[in-house]
């Protein structure tokens, strides 16, 4: 395929995996978000960027049934769905790694990898006494872990609690991941990390791309956002101030609509 | 570390004892993380030594029906050890076990003697209790999102006051009952030592405890609980319907050991079983489940009630007060958590 067939085809198709349509979410009096429409693309990283308490985090929660929207629609794939739950976010395929790190620290990598959508032994053992399949998870996990390229994780049966926060990390990105049909969703995931650990999240984030799985990325880090987004929504004021692209803007510019101190 | 000793100087003294200092500090960080990824091991090595001594202060200890007397001294805490272990689990604590166990024993003997109730719908009635009493502290802590300790400490005084409004404070004598509330109490040699029918329900209950929190996605989802609410949430597991489905399984439990307390008793009281809520409690923190959730396993606590059972037995026949039996345990426990404590700070 050329470029310009795959140019067409992709105009052709450009019909949004995600959409949601003037979102509004109130906390009592607090205004969360104030009519947010945002479209995602097959194929793409859309980074949402903004200020401390422009609405990022909700808008992420709404779209992944962390949060249900006061009013507003989602749409995935073109069909309207209605989130009540994490869960029925997930059955659509989205997945999400979220800020605080939904891990259990307890329970070792494969566990987590797993957690909430256990694997049963087969026959009566899984029937009959439910018993979970916890060396099929955990070779899984290994092979989950080893096409994504996360070389850091060598044993999944050690506790989430000692590893370092990098591998922390990649277990939430991992599970997102190994289970994200339709979208991952990434709650600024290089906020705790050094800067090889970052990059290490980074490549991670391209891959999936590549692979064709579309990617919410929220960031406060800009030269993490320009290096891999395709898009950028900037969120104020729990408004979208604009879409724009590394192309169309700089950093400079995307930190004053940011602020408020342009418009796109 | 031979290499050090044969390779050490013998003339550099001084460096010799700051490094023997520094390897000093192996061993015992060694014997910790040993302890973090085993944890029944503390509790099983404490009943070790806790046997040898009794053993040695008082020669009846070891003697078989004495033996046989601490298991079924054991069987009713032991099996409230493991409803409060699936309760504090999930990062909860139930002061009410006591209470709804004897509720709903008060309610198997009066049903069958007074209301003349077939003895099986006697122990169904007994078990609807003890899930109706889960079933209302699960909901208070699901729905009213009440701290567990707060509604079981409602609970505990709501439950007893039943007890005793329903019983008039009767008890009910073992010799009216039908055989089957009081077979629990039957026991059957096995070699030299008499086992109640009690025990081997209780040790059944921690095999099948043991795995359903061990081998099934359900026990997996108890531990992801209680270890962080909001990330199991977060994972997609329904918690309030996993702490609920907790609260109703230890209502089941504790109404078995109803029935195993009116054989092992031979009756049912409305005053007994004030210090089992306690003993309970001690047994699962004893046996090294953590107060905050997501740590632990029934076997750390099945040790734990031994511990509590050896310790009190062996103590009195040692000819100590039984006061002496309250404050040792009373030290258990501050070690126990202190030693659970010092395990946690653990990190790789």
């Amino acid at each position: 395929m050329t470029m310009t067939e795959f140019e067409a085809s992709h105009v052709a198709t450009r019909e949004p995996i995600l959409q949601a349509r003037n979102l509004v979410k109130t906390f009592g009096r607090v205004v969360g978000l104030d009519g947010v429409s945002l479209d995602l693309y097959p194929g793409e990283v859309l980074a949402i960027i903004g200020d401390n308490g422009a609405g990022k985090s909700t808008l992420i929660k709404c779209l992944t049934g962390a949060e249900v929207p006061d009013t507003g629609e989602l749409f995935v794939s073109g069909q309207q769905v209605h989130f009540k739950r994490p869960q029925d976010a997930r059955v659509h395929g989205i997945e999400t790694v979220y800020q605080n790190l939904a891990v259990s620290p307890a329970l070792d990598v494969a566990s987590n990898l797993f957690l909430g959508r256990e694997e049963r032994r087969a026959g009566l053992l899984g029937s009959v006494f439910r018993m979970l399949d916890t060396k099929g998870m955990r070779t899984k996990a290994k092979e989950e872990l080893t096409r994504l390229g996360i070389s850091t994780l060598q044993d999944v049966t050690v506790p989430v609690e000692n590893l370092s926060g990098g591998q922390r990390q990649a277990v939430a990105v991992a599970r997102a991941a190994a289970f994200g049909s339709k979208v991952v969703v990434l709650d600024e995931p290089t906020a705790a990390l050094g800067v090889r650990e970052s990059n290490q999240v980074l490549q991670l984030v391209r891959d999936l791309r590549d692979r064709g799985l579309p990617v919410i990325l929220i960031s406060h880090n800009m030269p993490h956002v320009f290096d891999v987004a395709d898009r950028i929504h900037i969120q104020r004021l729990g408004k979208c101030a604009a879409t724009i692209t590394p192309q169309s803007h700089t950093m400079t510019d995307a930190v004053a609509i940011m602020t408020g101190a342009a418009t796109a | 570390m031979t290499q050090q000793q044969t390779a050490g100087p013998p003339s550099a003294g001084q460096a010799d004892l700051a490094e023997e200092f520094l390897d000093r500090q192996t061993p015992l960080s060694r014997i910790r993380n040993i302890l973090h990824r085993y944890p029944a091991v503390s509790p099983a090595l404490v009943l070790l030594i806790a046997v040898v001594v009794f053993s040695l202060l008082n020669e009846r200890f070891l003697r078989v029906e004495n033996l046989s007397l601490i298991t079924q001294q054991v069987s009713v805490v032991g099996t409230l050890a493991i409803a409060q272990t699936l309760i504090i689990l999930t990062a909860g604590i139930d002061l009410s076990v006591g209470a709804v166990m004897i509720l709903s024993s008060m309610v198997m003997a009066q049903l069958a003697v007074n209301n003349g109730i077939p003895a099986p719908l006697a122990l169904l009635a007994g078990l609807v209790v003890g899930l109706a009493a889960g079933a209302l502290n699960g909901f208070l802590v699901t729905r009213f999102r009440l701290p567990p300790f707060i509604v079981t400490l409602g609970t505990l005084n709501i439950f007893i006051a039943l007890t005793l409004l329903y019983s008039n404070g009767a008890t009910v004598r073992g010799s009216a009952m039908p055989p089957l509330l009081t077979w629990t109490g039957t026991t059957f040699p096995v070699g030299p030592v008499r086992i109640s029918t009690g025990v081997v329900m209780m040790l059944l209950l921690y095999i099948a405890v043991a795995f359903i929190l061990g081998k099934t996605a359900w026990g997996r989802h108890v531990y992801a609980v209680g270890d962080d609410k909001e990330a199991a949430r977060l994972a997609g597991i329904p918690v309030n319907r996993v702490l609920m489905s907790v609260y109703l399984a230890a209502g089941a439990v504790l109404a078995v050991g109803a029935w195993i307390q009116i054989g092992r008793t031979n009756a049912a009281s409305p005053n007994g079983g004030v210090d089992l809520n306690l003993d309970s409690i001690t047994a699962v923190v004893i046996g090294g489940t953590s107060l905050f959730g997501g740590r632990g396993s029934v076997w750390g606590t099945l040790l734990g009630a031994l511990i509590v059972g050896v310790f009190r037995n062996g103590l009195s026949l040692a000819g100590l007060d039984v006061l002496y039996q309250t404050l040792a345990v009373g030290v258990l426990i501050i070690v126990a958590v202190s030693v659970d404590q010092w395990i946690r700070k653990v990190k790789s």
